[in-house]
């Protein structure tokens, strides 16, 4: 799925031919394993594999497309917050929490984000090139069995970012060999970054949310709009508690 | 003594005499280095005013140090080899008091004449190591099992050092005796010269840089603290130490200090003497004056607070070594150094 | 009179169990030293545990998590402004810089670009940030190696730093000051001239650590040659900022990819050092300083006018993408991995943390070393524990 959203400035439309080059070459080389991809010109590059190609990814980027530093390597859960938005409380109204929150399922599509995806788990990673100054979002569907290959063999440095993603995801790493907890006590039970792992404080007491909705300006004198940002925390204390359901 | 006085005390009245000044002599002069260096001249080294609050100008600290410190909860860790635990920081404290016991500080203010004065400084200040192991090693603590153990490799490799910087001077004076090393050097000449008398550190400058090297190793201060090391190992063999028994350790690592410095004034500074000629300008009798008990202490005070300023300075100057390299830079390099300033100074003691 | 008896039986049994405990950890191949949760070379609460034979480290496994805040999750129930706040306490010694990369990926996803001048601003607050950061570690590491006196001119030095920053922000240490779409407020009358001095006395301060430490005998001996780290096994680490670039990799993010931020306007240079020990850390660091005075001055000098917030609405809702945008923090380099879903708060927040990746090699770094050089090499790599652990 190649980009199809116009760049933002009108412009030029900027063709990054480095970062096409790029991608071309990965496709080129992984074949099907790329399942789609997305280029913001000038910007970033995003690339999503198969599942079953990840462990490869990596050892061909690192070894033949020189992708030597290993920035991070993460997850995102892709379903909605059972629990709601507690934020847009005052704005959406429509997704205020529903009663039977944390039973509720993965419904979603999957076709979140700027390459989609069909599970509710992927992975991200971002690997970076010195020689070329580009940056690669990689990222994966983790099927329901939550297990995908580790980076480990290729780069030595996902080793905590992995065990991080097993404990705060619940995402297992196939031959990764160390799943230990790395900041979680080792007894400690549920997967804290899914969407469906409650927040308590915030349940328990939540935040106001933003009173004193105005429409969006369209012109505004360049004082009011440098108060603007800094108007919204400070509108949280003067809320009423009411506007919070 | 009884010279001073014309009184002939009984042996045990002088006993008891003495340890009351024997305590005199190791706390005031440790109080006062620790607050002039450690709390004031330190504190102005990295740019800050130190303790200002207790006393004028701070210098009741150490009081309220000490009173903090008795007051503290008396904390014997569980596992602790609970005798020898409580017996470590005395037998550190011993060997400060029995150091003291041989440094003369005017014709006949000291507390013991012996003849090998010196090697039984020497001897006696190789106790501590002993109360430094039991430390570590009854603590249970694997710090202060790793702080005795450097300590004790620390200090093995560096008495030798000592020993032979000590060696040159007792050469050159041809006594083991400290009132007589005093002596030589108040009596000595420099070709022909004897205002000055001849204080050692013009000969044995070498010696004096290797007995001050040593004693810093001697006394675990920076650069070669590393049995205390309180980046790596917390605070070494006294990390399971509090409240009074720290105190000790505070006391016999500071008076040491003190006493080393006495040490070092009598060996390569000519001791409680001042230059002979103004001595002879002060008094018909010179040296042999009775005068020179009381200013005698005064003058070893002085040329104590000098060296003990360099120790100090060196101590929150610079790094720490490695283990390894304090002892290659003891066995490789003072060592040697040493041996040869004594072959140098005995080939000159035979050709003069 | 049992009872007596007893206790001492008990202490008796206690001691030979202790004894035995002892001895069996000595005969044993190895000993295993807890370095913390609480000691004084971990600043903070990493805990190090390492299976000692003597004092060489067979093996080292650091213990993280003693102070893990959960910002990731804490991210997703705040709105964009909020969020700041939290995600100044990642790296305490450095708190403005951390809000840039945040910052400018929201507005990446926006749309927007703050006005030259906030952007002139943010870089000279994020070079005082760095500068403020890395004067602590200029005289930490003294500590480290055991000469006490350094870190007090670190202290005192950094103070004019933090003066200048508080009296910019009004936050000495957590600024909270950079917004979407530009900065808070403009600078105050005559920061200008003041903080030129304060890079002076910065200036300083970074000659005498030079004749201090980099000079010194001892620190040379302690650290050359100790802590080596290849230049392609720390990148595959993901080593970043002042630790990589002492390997002799040529790569500054301020150089080579300065989103939002004025470094293109400037001129000065990327340190590096072929070494890649403790000394070559610590040496690129001494020297980035210098340049970071150097970067400040020139900034002050062209500093543009105009406005310094660009039109945002009034209650920002950042439209559905995602962003990742990196900066080159004091600690190495930092990112903030946005997923927004057009709502007031961010669906996900990845935070790339430089401290995590640049401590991630010690299991393989300290293997081998001896006690002593795990300090050296742990106060070399510099880490926040809050950068840790997030």
């Amino acid at each position: 799925m190649p980009s199809a959203d116009s760049p933002t400035e009108e412009e030029v439309v900027v063709v990054d031919e480095a970062r096409d080059a790029l991608l071309e070459a990965i496709t080129a080389e992984l074949g099907d394993a790329v399942v789609a991809s997305h280029i913001l010109p000038g910007k970033d590059l995003w690339v999503r594999v198969a599942n079953d190609a990840w462990s490869d990814t990596a050892d061909y980027l690192r070894n033949r497309q020189r992708f030597r530093f290993f920035s991070w390597l993460s997850a995102i859960d892709w379903m909605q917050s059972p629990f709601g938005r507690s934020l847009d409380a005052a704005v959406d109204i429509a997704d205020a929490p529903t009663e039977d929150a944390a039973e509720s399922e993965y419904t979603g599509t999957g076709a979140d984000g700027y390459t989609g995806g069909e599970t509710r788990f992927q992975v991200i990673s971002r690997v970076h090139s010195l020689t070329t100054q580009i940056g690669l979002n990689l990222k994966v569907d983790v099927g329901d069995d939550l297990s995908i290959g580790t980076w480990t063999k290729t780069y030595p440095g996902a080793d905590w970012h992995e065990r991080e993603v097993h404990e705060m995801f619940g995402i297992h790493f196939e031959d990764h060999g160390d799943m230990r907890n790395l900041y979680l006590p080792t007894d400690f039970e549920g997967f804290p970054l899914r969407k469906d792992f409650p927040l308590m404080a915030r349940l328990v007491k939540p935040w106001p949310g933003i009173v004193d909705v105005e429409p969006m300006p369209e012109v505004e004198e360049p004082e009011a709009g440098e108060e603007s940002s800094s108007a919204s925390p400070s509108g949280a204390t003067t809320s009423n508690p009411e506007d919070a359901s | 003594m009884s010279a001073v006085f014309a009184v002939e005390f009984a042996f045990w009245q002088s006993t008891i005499f003495k340890l009351l000044l024997a305590f005199v002599a190791v706390l005031i002069p440790a109080g006062g280095t620790v607050y002039m260096y450690l709390f004031k001249m330190v504190s102005f080294m990295q740019s800050r005013l130190g303790p200002m609050e207790a006393g004028p100008y701070g210098s009741m600290q150490l009081l309220a140090e000490v009173g903090k410190w008795a007051q503290k909860e008396d904390i014997v860790p569980t596992n602790a080899d609970r005798r020898v635990f409580v017996a470590a920081p005395y037998v550190v404290l011993i060997s400060t008091f029995l150091l003291v016991l041989v440094v003369p500080f005017g014709p006949d203010a000291m507390f013991v004449n012996f003849d090998t004065g010196i090697f039984f400084a020497l001897g006696v200040s190789s106790v501590s190591v002993i109360g430094i192991l039991m430390a570590g090693w009854a603590s249970a603590s694997k710090y202060s099992l790793i702080g005795g153990l450097r300590a004790a490799g620390q200090l093995i490799a560096y008495e030798l050092p000592l020993v032979l910087a000590v060696v040159g001077v007792v050469v050159q004076a041809g006594t083991l005796n400290m009132q007589g090393i005093v002596r030589a050097q108040i009596d000595g000449e420099i070709f022909g010269f004897g205002g000055l008398g001849n204080p050692y550190f013009f000969t044995q400058f070498i010696g004096l840089f290797i007995f001050l090297v040593a004693v810093q190793a001697e006394l675990a201060q920076s650069p070669f603290d590393m049995p205390i090391a309180e980046s790596e190992l917390v605070s070494g063999y006294m990390t399971e130490y509090s409240g009074f028994r720290f105190l000790l350790f505070f006391i016999g690592e500071f008076a040491t200090a003190n006493i080393f410095a006495f040490l070092a004034a009598t060996l390569f500074l000519g001791g409680w003497g001042i230059p002979p000629f103004i001595a002879d300008l002060m008094f018909e009798a010179g040296h042999d004056h009775w005068a020179f008990n009381l200013i005698g202490p005064a003058v070893m005070l002085t040329k104590m607070l000098l060296i003990t300023f360099v120790i100090y300075w060196v101590r929150f100057t610079y790094p720490r070594f490695r283990e390894d390299q304090l002892q290659t830079f003891a066995w490789k390099f003072l060592i040697p150094l040493a041996l040869v300033n004594i072959a140098v100074t005995g080939v000159l003691k035979v050709v003069f | 009179m049992t009872a007596v008896n007893d206790r001492r039986q008990m202490a008796y049994i206690a001691a030979q169990a202790a004894d035995a405990r002892v001895n069996l950890e000595l005969e044993a191949e190895g000993m295993t030293l807890n370095i913390g949760p609480q000691h004084p070379a971990t600043h903070g609460t990493l805990r190090l545990v390492v299976q000692l034979d003597g004092e060489q480290v067979i093996h080292a496994d650091p213990v993280m998590g003693y102070m893990h805040r959960g910002y990731e999750k804490l991210t997703e129930v705040r709105t964009y402004p909020q969020v700041t706040t939290l995600i100044n306490r990642i790296d305490w010694l450095g708190s403005f810089a951390n809000e840039v990369p945040f910052i400018l990926a929201a507005e990446q996803l926006m749309g927007i670009e703050a006005p030259p001048r906030a952007q002139w601003i943010r870089t000279i607050l994020f070079e005082l940030a760095r500068i403020a950061n890395v004067t602590l570690f200029l005289g930490d590491m003294g500590v480290q190696l055991g000469a006490v006196s350094p870190v007090f001119y670190a202290f005192r030095d950094r103070e004019y730093i933090l003066n200048q920053i508080e009296s910019a922000t009004g936050g000495r240490f957590h600024p909270n000051f950079d917004r979407i779409g530009g900065i808070k407020d403009d600078l105050p009358a005559g920061w200008i001239a003041e903080t030129k001095s304060a890079l002076k006395e910065i200036r300083d301060f970074c000659d005498e650590m030079e004749d201090l430490i980099v000079g010194n005998e001892i620190y040379e001996a302690r650290t050359r040659g100790i802590g080596i780290i290849p230049a392609d096994v720390g990148l595959s680490y993901g080593l970043t900022g002042a630790n990589i670039r002492a390997s002799g990799v040529d790569w500054d993010v301020r150089r080579d990819n300065p989103v939002g931020l004025a470094y293109d306007q400037v001129d000065w240079k990327v340190w590096t050092h072929p070494d890649g020990d403790s000394f070559a850390r610590y040496w690129v660091r001494l020297q980035e300083t210098r340049e970071s005075c150097h970067i400040v001055e020139q900034l002050l000098d062209g500093l543009p006018a105009g406005p310094i917030m660009t039109k945002v609405p009034r209650i920002i809702k950042v439209p559905e993408g995602e962003a990742y945008i990196e900066t080159e923090n004091p600690l190495g380099v930092m990112g903030y991995y946005i997923v927004s879903q057009g709502g007031l708060e961010p669906f996900r927040v990845k935070i790339r943390s430089a401290s995590f990746s640049n401590i991630s090699i010690t299991p393989w770094l300290l293997k081998g070393t001896y006690v002593p050089d795990v300090i050296t090499i742990l106060a070399s790599l510099y880490f926040i524990l809050g950068d840790i652990d997030r």
